[in-house]
């Protein structure tokens, strides 16, 4: 019995002049239908590149005359999508998987209206006549809270503002109802009333289609808001991963903890300071050698004999359903959370 | 009550236990009336057929010492303020006086002793470095543009500025592309530092990194205002950010200040509708916190256009307190308790806080 989307040792290189930049590295996790993963980590920490691997969009060659090396396995309701058929993969693009991208006037076709985009995403996948089609936009349209929808079907993308833009992509991705559904960072071009807005949506929508769900963001806030389990990248692979509440109360990895301290945060009394990871986010050519995170890690002394320099950690179940890839045993993972973090923040 | 009243009833209660002490002093920039709207031309003869009004009307000061921050959403007039201030824009209407000077139409020349004095950071590390300088030449070019050599010349002050904002000094050499986000940040605000400014405008200074970059600039800036006195306007669209780095705040809505508080108060009781709406509308990073959402002020639809902003309170047709008098009459931005400016002919928590306050 596997779950509805099992990745497994998903590697994504990509050969550039200066090296190979191994945007992916050996990532694992499963999702059931139902259920939210939200992915954090920050720029370059090969969280949109995982979803576009799941999605099958590495493959097109379209980085110059070198293509992607992907490797591992994606079963999606027990389909391995990396060895199959890219007219296979095509024919489910859209309608068992679809996307939800961050910046919604580069992902809209100005030329064509609203409605037509829809439209051409339904008909794809649907044989129905063009007048059902339309009618299929519209109803999308109204259900995600577009105003008039039977008139603004037919505006165009640089007729509507931000945040219906963004409206009008999520008809467009739901409009198959599909059954994995991936949002890369969907309201970080958003006004936060507005991405108050656009959460609330997204939560709705699962409720009633019932989509097994990924959301991908640097932000806390938003995961927090949305996901039932949490999965941290560091480096291109996952450093820590576990249920929502687990991980915001009781995180293992010491970089979740400077995530954490790092945010200044409107629902605590105020900090007299933040507590920053100290150094930058390592370069995808060279990673540090042992656990990715060393140079960075207040604690990369803690554990014996240089390990945390030279072997790299494996992600161990610290209870259930909850992982960490770190040196520190589960003892001191817990003694420095609960004595000298979790007070701090 | 008339809004009159309203103002000399809570105008002298400068006594008030829970406002902060005004401090002492005149005000290091003080700005009235200030506006700047865009002319929207057409045709064959370029008639003006239009204005963006980015900012109307705004009244504020800025002590010295302080950090004022300045929170919004796109569009809001944020940004065109910050502009406005350091004079990188000419105001449509209004002054803008620099400790007692009145700075809003000096010419470039008028203008360049004074740049000294104010600085500006930039939200984009990426664009406000010149790609073809050094390091050295981008932090030094301040010196020379104002005649200045510093004590033991410029290398070695440029060298002190880098070690100061957390660089090393041997990387004087390098090009911006060779320094991650973070400390491209930390370049401009070397550059914007040299000169010893009194009053540094950071627009957006930390939304372009990431988070844990973040808090590293957050507390550099912390850092520099301490040993250094400088005196803080800060623009930001992140609530918590600006809560974090701010000792007084400006919310601004299409181009106007709805409110103007101190940090504590303005948090912990906004008045503001506005206000209000925004600050719930921020997501809690407390996965427990997810079922308790029933205090969220969800506002329907988008930010108006900014030219032809709606009449009367410009908040009017987004708010749920909203009678017949806000879309008629517009609501001055008044001191309504001490500390505390509000522009709302229905302000929130007024009683609760008058009652607090003494």
């Amino acid at each position: 019995m596997t779950a509805f989307l099992d990745v497994r040792d998903l590697k994504v290189h990509f050969p550039t002049d200066d090296g190979l930049v191994k945007s992916v590295d050996g990532l694992s996790f499963q999702l059931e239908k139902g259920r939210t993963l939200g992915i954090v980590g920050e720029s370059g920490s090969g969280k949109s590149v995982t979803s576009l691997g799941i999605m099958g969009l590495h493959t097109a060659g379209q980085y110059g005359r070198r293509k992607a090396r992907i490797s591992g396995e994606i079963w999606l309701d027990g389909t391995e999508l990396l060895s199959a058929d890219p007219d296979h993969v095509r024919r489910l693009r859209g309608r068992e998987m679809a996307m939800i991208f961050q910046d919604p006037l580069s992902a809209l076709h100005p030329y064509y209206t609203i409605g037509k985009q829809i439209v051409e995403a339904y008909r794809i996948h649907h044989r129905v006549e063009s007048k059902a089609a339309r009618r299929r936009a519209v109803e999308m349209l109204d259900r995600v809270g577009i105003p008039q929808p039977d008139k603004r079907v037919d505006s165009y993308p640089h007729e509507f503002s931000g945040g219906m833009r963004q409206r009008a992509m999520i008809a467009m991705s739901l409009v198959n109802n599909p059954e994995l559904l991936i949002a890369d960072e969907p309201t970080t071009a958003l006004d936060v009333t507005v991405q108050a807005q656009i959460l609330d949506l997204i939560r709705d929508l699962q409720k009633e289609f019932g989509s097994a769900v990924i959301i991908i963001t640097h932000d806390l806030g938003v995961v927090a808001e949305l996901a039932d389990d949490i999965l941290v990248m560091y480096g291109g692979r996952c450093v820590e991963r576990g249920p929502a509440d687990e991980v915001f109360h009781e995180p293992r990895h010491p970089y979740t903890w400077g995530l954490l301290g790092s945010m200044p945060r409107l629902d605590r009394d105020q900090q007299e300071r933040l507590i920053p990871v100290k150094g930058s986010p390592p370069s995808l050519i060279n990673l540090p050698s042992g656990c990715a995170f060393n140079p960075r890690c207040p604690y990369a002394d803690v554990p014996k004999d240089d390990v945390t320099r030279t072997i790299r950690p494996e992600l161990t179940e610290v209870g259930g359903r909850h992982w960490a890839a770190c040196h520190l045993s589960a003892e001191q993972q817990k003694r420095i959370w609960n004595e000298e973090i979790a007070p701090q923040l | 009550m008339t809004i009159s009243e309203w103002s000399d009833g809570a105008a002298p209660a400068g006594s008030g236990g829970a406002a902060p002490a005004r401090p002492p002093g005149d005000a290091l920039l003080k700005v009235t009336g200030l506006r700047k709207h865009f002319p929207i031309k057409k045709g064959l003869f370029q008639r003006q057929v239009g204005a963006v009004r980015a900012v109307d009307e705004l009244d504020f000061e800025v002590w010295p010492g302080e950090t004022l921050g300045v929170v919004g959403e796109s569009g809001c007039g944020k940004s065109t303020m910050g502009r406005l201030i350091t004079r990188l824009l000419e105001p449509s209407a209004g002054t803008v006086e620099f400790e007692g000077t009145d700075i809003t139409h000096l010419g470039v020349a008028g203008m360049r002793p004074l740049r000294r004095d104010v600085q500006m950071i930039f939200q984009d590390p990426y664009s406000s470095l010149n790609p073809r300088h050094t390091i050295g030449t981008i932090v030094g070019a301040p010196f020379a543009l104002q005649h200045v050599s510093p004590r033991g010349g410029v290398k070695k002050e440029v060298q002190r500025l880098l070690s100061v904002v957390g660089l090393n000094p041997e990387h004087y050499n390098r090009y911006p592309h060779e320094f991650s986000g973070g400390q491209r940040q930390r370049i401009g605000i070397a550059r914007a530092l040299a000169l010893k400014p009194k009053l540094v405008v950071a627009d957006e200074p930390v939304s372009a990194l990431d988070v844990s970059i973040q808090a590293q600039v957050v507390n550099l800036l912390d850092d520099l205002q301490q040993e250094l006195g400088l005196t803080y306007v800060i623009i930001a669209h992140d609530l918590s950010v600006v809560r974090h780095v701010s000792d007084r705040i400006a919310v601004m809505y299409l181009g106007k200040i709805v409110e103007l508080a101190d940090r504590d108060s303005l948090y912990k009781a906004p008045m503001h509708p506005y206000t209000k709406a925004l600050m719930s509308a921020v997501p809690i990073p407390d996965p427990r916190r997810k079922h308790a959402k029933n205090d969220r002020i969800l506002l329907s639809g988008d930010v108006p256009s900014p030219i032809s902003p709606p009449s009367g309170c410009r908040f009017h047709t987004r708010c749920w307190k909203a009678t017949e008098r806000c879309g008629t009459t517009e609501p001055p931005l008044l001191e309504l308790l001490p500390g505390r400016r509000v522009a709302c002919h229905h302000p929130e928590n007024i009683e609760a806080e008058a009652a607090r306050g003494g």
